[in-house]
Parts: structure tokens; sequence; C-alpha cells
């Protein structure tokens, strides 16, 4: 924190970077790019995979900067991280996968 | 990585070491963070489940927020990405707040979390606008015997209004009375240029539709509440108020909780302690309200 407490640049930096990510996708939800509607992969579109991997992005940026987990100690930043990106993914595989399972059988 | 404390392993049963290195409030706040975003992440996964059982009938998102506070037309996404940039900058205002309670600028600190009050009540506000709309609805539906939701089309396919083929205002007070569905199949019986779209975006000839509203059709669907909706499955509009309810409750408790904050640096509590250390616990839960949004307004919005 020493280094960054002079001024406030990293924080207007984050925020360009927020707001940028944030226009680009909904500039991508508007025009929807044939290629990326088009193309399937794991399930769904490609679109929706540029959606997710833009998102977490973003995530990362608040978390580590305007949360200031990237300047606590990593067994913290573990501590913290580990269980969610365990436990999230693997409860987006099992709900996710029986939900297509379940339209699939037309339970 | 250096262990934290002291290196004297006789005295590291003692207490007092700092593996850490964070304080007692800003540990449980983390944890607590954990299981909070542990807890919407349940709700979007339930959100997946049921989108892909009912994959067919789901309505596209960026076909029901189309509107815009005081503009007529269409406006896909335009509304929540302000909703977004609002929440963004509240968050900016915030983490100048905590940056400025490091270096004990009690001045600066009012003015950056009067900011972020202002910030959290405008995103709140938005909020009821874009409720207020998801339940008053706009085009309006037919429901089937099988409450299945079917749309009104014109010749190019495009989802028009019930209100407007019946010559009703939809703002009207009196509008559900006006709407008669007797009246409806007649008219439609006689205007050869309208089809309907069943919730399998499936376009029927005007011949078929005629057919389907006389057997299966029973009434119109005008909005939305949590038993039926006009943008289709039922369950979508369930998990619209239940999940971006469940952030505007956060949201909300952000606004209280930093208004108190506001209270307390006002009244000196912060410099008497000698550390604006409240403000940093805090920020982290407004930060993570922003952070929740980030995702919800990618799964509920965009994809």
């Amino acid at each position: 924190m020493s280094s960054k407490s002079n001024n406030n640049w990293w924080i207007w930096k984050v925020f360009w970077i927020l707001l940028i990510v944030t226009a680009v996708e909904v500039v991508l939800g508007i025009i929807k790019p044939q290629y990326l509607v088009e193309t399937k992969f794991l399930g769904t579109i490609l679109l929706n995979h540029v959606f997710i991997i833009l998102t977490i992005i973003k995530a990362a940026y608040i978390v580590m900067v305007f949360m200031h987990l990237g300047d606590e100690r990593p067994s913290l930043q573990w501590t913290i991280i580990l269980p969610a990106i365990i436990l999230i993914p693997y409860l987006l595989f099992i709900l996710l996968t029986e939900g297509g399972y379940t339209h699939f059988m037309r339970i | 990585m250096a262990v934290a404390g002291n290196s004297d392993f006789g005295t590291a049963w003692e207490g007092g070491d700092k593996p850490f290195a964070a304080s007692y409030g800003k540990l449980m706040m983390w944890f607590f963070l954990i299981t909070d975003a542990l807890t919407f992440s349940g709700f979007l996964a339930a959100y997946g489940f049921s989108r892909f059982k009912y994959e067919q009938s789901w309505p596209v998102p960026d076909e029901v927020f189309t509107h815009f506070p005081f503009l007529k037309g269409e406006f896909p996404l335009f509304f929540v990405a302000l909703m977004t940039f609002i929440l963004i900058m509240s968050s900016v205002t915030m983490v100048l707040a905590v940056n400025y309670g490091h270096k004990m600028k009690k001045k600066q600190v009012i003015l950056w979390l009067s900011l972020t009050i202002i910030g959290g009540v405008t995103f709140l506000g938005s909020q009821a606008w874009e409720w207020g709309h998801f339940i008053h609805g706009d085009k309006g539906a037919i429901i089937t015997d099988e409450k299945e939701i079917i749309h009104l089309v014109n010749d190019e396919k495009e989802i028009s209004s019930v209100y407007k083929f019946m010559g009703v205002d939809s703002y009207s007070k009196d509008r559900f009375s006006q709407m008669n569905y007797e009246q409806f199949v007649e008219k439609f019986k006689s205007q050869s240029k309208y089809k309907l779209k069943s919730s399998k975006k499936v376009v029927l000839e005007h011949d078929a539709a005629v057919t389907l509203l006389e057997t299966k059709g029973k009434d119109f669907v005008l909005g939305a509440n949590l038993v039926k909706n006009e943008y289709g499955h039922a369950l979508f509009a369930d998990y619209f108020f239940f999940i971006t309810g469940f952030h505007g409750f956060h949201v909300f408790s952000g606004v209280v909780l930093l208004i108190i904050l506001l209270i307390n640096v006002i009244a000196n509590t912060y410099e008497r302690r000698g550390h604006y250390e409240m403000v940093e616990k805090i920020g982290l839960y407004w930060h993570f309200v922003d952070l929740v949004w980030v995702f919800v307004f990618t799964f509920f919005y965009l994809v």
C-alpha cells in the first residue's frame, strides 16, 4: 500500500478497465457477432464463453485491487480464493449437467 | 513466504501470532463474504439449471429488458449497463474513502462516503424502476391451458403488443377490464396478417393460430408475478425477483451500514480510535455487492 498511497491513479485505472470491459460486453450483447453466436462449445455458444471470461476479468480486478486482496499475505489470499474456485465450478458442473439431462429426458 | 510473528517456536502456542496479518474484524468480514459468495453461486447455478432444463421456452433476456426511462422505443441492455456503471462508480468512491481513511483525512472520507451512499441509493431507485417495468409488462401475451406463453406477432414475425391490437392504453387504470379475451379471438380471426409465436419460438401461420386460440387458448397474461409472466416460462420471473431482489437487499443493507459509518465518521469515532479500519471493513462488503452485480449482470442479462 505504501507505494500506492501517494496518489489515486491506480483506482482510476481500474475504473476505466471495468468501464471499458462492461462497454465491450454491452456492445457484444447488442450486435451479437454471427461467428460467436453460431459456434457452440461446451454446451453453449462461444459468445457466452466470451462474456464469462470478461466477467472473471472484472471480478479479479474488483477483488484484487478494490478489495486489496492483492496486498494481503498469500496464505490469506488462498484461504479466500480456493473455496470459491473449487466449490463454485463444482456446483455449476453438477447443476448445469443435470439441467441439460432433465431437459433431454423431458422429466 | 515468510511466517508471521514470532520465530521463537516456544511461544507460538501462547497466542498473539497473526499468521494472516489481518485484524479479527477484517478476517470475519472476508469469511462472511466467502459464504455469501457461495449463496449467490447457488442461486445463479439454480438459475442455470432451470434455464438448461427449459431451454426452449426460456425468454431471451435482451428481448425482455429493452426499455429506458423517459425514452420511447427499444434500447436493449442500456438501462442495466447504466445500473452497472452506477455501481462501479460507487465502488470507486468507496475505494477513495478507504484510501483517505488510511491517511486519516476525515473531511475527504466524509465526502467520498457521501458520494458512495448517493450511488447506492441511485442504484436502488433504478432497480425499483426496473422491477416496476417488469411487473407492469410491455406487450402482453396469451396463456394456454398448458401454461404455455404465446406471443402475438405481425407479418414480419416481430412480437406485437396485444394492447395495441385491442386498442387499449396499456397504462390506463382499468386496462384489465378492457382486455376481453373472446373479443381478442374474434378480432384475430379477421386480421390475417397477424400470427402467433409459441414459447418454443415457432411461428404459427394464421389458420393454425386461430385453431390454437380456440382449442387451447385461455386468457391474456399482462405483466409478471410469481405465478405467471408474459415473457416466457414462469420460473424466469421467479428467479428475476429472487436473485435481483436478494442482491437489492444486500445493496439496501450496504446503504444502511454506510449511513451508520458516515455518522460515526462525523462524530469523530474513528479519530478517537486512531484508525479508520471500519471504513475498510464496510468497504469490503460494498465491493462484494458490486462483485455480485457483475455476475448477475452477465448471467441474467447478457448470457
